[in-house]
């Protein structure tokens, strides 16, 4: 995994509540066996139109959110299917974090093992920001905080082994299996 | 000392921790069974290679192909490729997969595949107090048995495939108790979809679900199935409800549920996992189940949810528009009597045995009306079997109605079964998201019985209306 500390960028802003995994990435580009790729089909239905070419009057496809690696979106964002395909989309686009008022638990937790910072803030910040596409945010991981061009810092809940993860750029596996001699204690008393 | 008592959750979670979670890091928890299939596996395998691992149990692991399968026998069976070439290939994969890492595998000409959520339990793999993954969402179905089961993503099958563990925080506690009868033509699905209304989309989000109260109590395990498969759509990964003896009927024959001495350790076992009296859950709400009427959503998730006879509201809310406009609705607008051009029934939430009676108990002598498509796909090979020695699809068939095989089908489309743009399907599965059943489809979720219903009038029908009859 790709250690990730602070993320500096100008906001690209969804202002949708309940954005689902199947908008994030359609079922039909699951069809793949590798985790490469998925970025051109990102919000598919609502970036192209029936001929494949891009909707203008969609945010992503505005010369002002080129290069924004910040997205923010209304709340409940990633509902639905455990499809780690949302965040391996949203990643490959070129966003490394998105920022919302609620997160769907499986989308959450799927982004933080792939790089991808969710940043959990209130109403009021969200207000602000769905209210000012653009503005340029700092993300610091390792502080858990926001920085808005206002000046004002909000700090986000992030699970600290979560972000211990994120900030070296190490998976879990290793973790798990530094428990091996746990596990196989576990195994021998575990009921059939 | 053992004086405080405990939650269903709260003890199968404590019979799980290898490691149990501190400040700094969540528990290890230990994982009983663990389902997988053909589309979220693929990047597990792969990491598993890279890394020169093993599958630490494949004894705890069981394979199925059923979201990118065709439906139609000649491609099961042979006679005629798969059409979807990717598709063919993740099939192919998995096979290769399963084989290269001694995983059982139920494959696409198995008479015991299905879709992984319902095989599970008709093998009797199911079991209360379990701990139950799959790279599928609802996989919270399993909870209906007293089992903790929730989706996870690939990453997550990759741990489990290492170490049988996972990395978790305790999820909170919501007990959703449900008073009163269900009233005729009123079902597990309407009750589920009137509980999501309540909630909504996200209510559920970091808890688990209890489901209790009378109404639950008496309901059968087919029914339970289909409340806790729709608990993620209240944002819920699990929900749970107390096993018991209808629970232990189920389980009693099917095949590999214990046998013999350990059969009756086990109940022995599953009758202490029940919530203690006076356990604590972090939230709860009440739901009068005798109060519903059959429910049908009109919006593009599954908390856009009225009765049948009912009329869409109206909101500011800039999502909510945009949902009606997707749809083709507006507010004040009555749902029943839209016409309609597709029903699908089928899907982990509502393709079991009891569901296929339940439409075919409206089909029987009549016909899919004029310029609507109807598809039947049940949810395993064995249901299918089950409902062909009953004759349900001949009742099927004769209507005009598709009888295919079983899988995910329609539900997500992801296997080439579609839904047309524009064209409204009422549908049994769980989810009504913008483009699931193809892309620009209006779904509408309902019941086995109104879908039945919709299909012989060709518009959208109360099924009290045919059942009274």
């Amino acid at each position: 995994m790709e250690p990730i500390k602070t993320i500096r960028s100008r906001t690209a802003v969804l202002p949708l509540a309940n954005i689902d995994t199947d908008q994030i990435i359609p079922a039909r580009f699951l069809r793949s066996t590798s985790r490469e790729g998925f970025g051109k089909h990102l919000f598919s239905e609502w970036r192209y139109d029936e001929s494949g070419a891009p909707r203008a009057d969609f945010v992503l496809n505005r010369p002002e959110a080129k290069g924004c690696t910040v997205l923010v979106a209304g709340r409940n964002f990633g509902c639905g299917s455990s499809r780690e395909h949302a965040p391996w989309a949203l990643t490959d686009y070129g966003f490394r974090a998105v920022i919302s008022t609620e997160f769907a638990d499986i989308f959450r937790n799927n982004s933080l093992k792939n790089s991808l910072v969710p940043v959990l803030v209130d109403e009021a910040t969200s207000a602000w920001l769905l209210a000012n596409p653009g503005a340029e945010v700092t993300v610091d991981v390792e502080t858990a905080t926001l920085a808005l061009p206002t000046g004002k810092r909000i700090t986000f809940p992030i699970e600290p082994f979560a972000r211990y993860c994120l900030v070296n750029g190490v998976d879990e596996l290793g973790f798990l299996q530094s428990k091996a001699a746990d596990i196989s204690a576990y195994e021998s008393r575990r009921p059939v | 000392m053992n004086a405080q008592p405990k939650t269903m959750l709260e003890k199968v979670w404590e019979q799980h921790e290898v490691v149990p979670e501190s400040s700094e890091t969540p528990a290890v928890l230990y994982i009983d069974l663990h389902l997988t299939h053909e589309v979220t596996t693929p990047q597990a395998f792969t990491v598993l290679r890279e890394r020169g691992l093993r599958v630490r149990r494949p004894d705890l692991t069981l394979a199925t192909m059923d979201h990118s399968t065709p439906t139609r026998t000649e491609q099961v069976f042979g006679g005629a490729p798969i059409t979807i070439e990717s598709a063919a290939k993740q099939i192919h994969e998995l096979e290769k997969n399963c084989a290269e890492f001694g995983i059982e595998l139920l494959g696409l000409q198995s008479e015991l595949r299905g879709i992984v959520h319902v095989i599970g339990p008709e093998l009797g793999l199911t079991q209360p107090g379990k701990t139950i993954v799959c790279g599928d969402s609802h996989t919270s179905t399993h909870g209906a048995f007293g089992a903790l089961a929730f989706g996870i993503g690939s990453t997550e099958v990759g741990l489990v495939f290492a170490t049988q563990c996972l990395l978790q925080r305790k999820p909170r506690t919501l007990a959703v108790n449900v008073k009163g009868t269900l009233r005729p033509g009123v079902t597990a699905k309407d009750l589920i979809l009137a509980i999501i209304g309540t909630l909504g989309v996200s209510g559920g989000t970091g808890y688990v679900i209890e489901y209790r109260g009378e109404a639950i109590r008496a309901l059968d395990m087919d029914e339970r199935m289909t409340i806790c498969n729709m608990s993620i759509e209240a944002g819920a990964r699990a929900g749970m409800v107390a096993p018991d003896e209808t629970t232990f009927a189920y389980l009693k024959s099917t095949p590999r549920a214990p046998k013999g001495e350990a059969w009756d350790r086990a109940v022995a076992r599953w009758k202490q996992l029940v919530t203690d009296p006076g356990a604590r859950f972090d939230r709860e709400i009440e739901i009068d189940a005798s109060s519903l009427e059959p429910m049908i959503t009109y919006g593009t998730n599954p908390g856009m949810v009225i009765p049948i006879t009912g009329s869409v509201p109206a909101s500011g809310d800039k999502a909510f528009d945009k949902s009606l406009a997707y749809m083709g609705f507006e507010a004040g607008a009555a749902i029943r009597d839209k016409p309609v051009n597709v029903v699908f029934i089928g899907s982990c939430t509502n393709a079991r045995l009891s569901d296929l009676r339940d439409a075919a108990g409206v089909m029987r002598g009549r016909k899919v009306a004029s310029g609507v498509q109807m598809l039947v796909v049940p949810g395993s090979q064995q249901v299918k079997k089950a409902a062909e020695a009953e004759g349900l699809d001949l009742v099927f068939k004769d209507a005009g109605a598709e009888w295919r095989e079983s899988g995910c089908s329609m539900c997500l489309g992801m296997n080439g079964d579609l839904v047309g743009a524009g064209q409204y399907s009422v549908s049994t599965s769980n989810r009504n998201f913008e483009g699931r059943q193809g892309i620009g489809a209006r779904t509408l979720l309902a019941s086995p019985l109104t879908a039945a219903a919709t299909a012989v009038r060709g518009r959208v029908t109360d099924p009290r209306e045919l059942l009274a009859g």
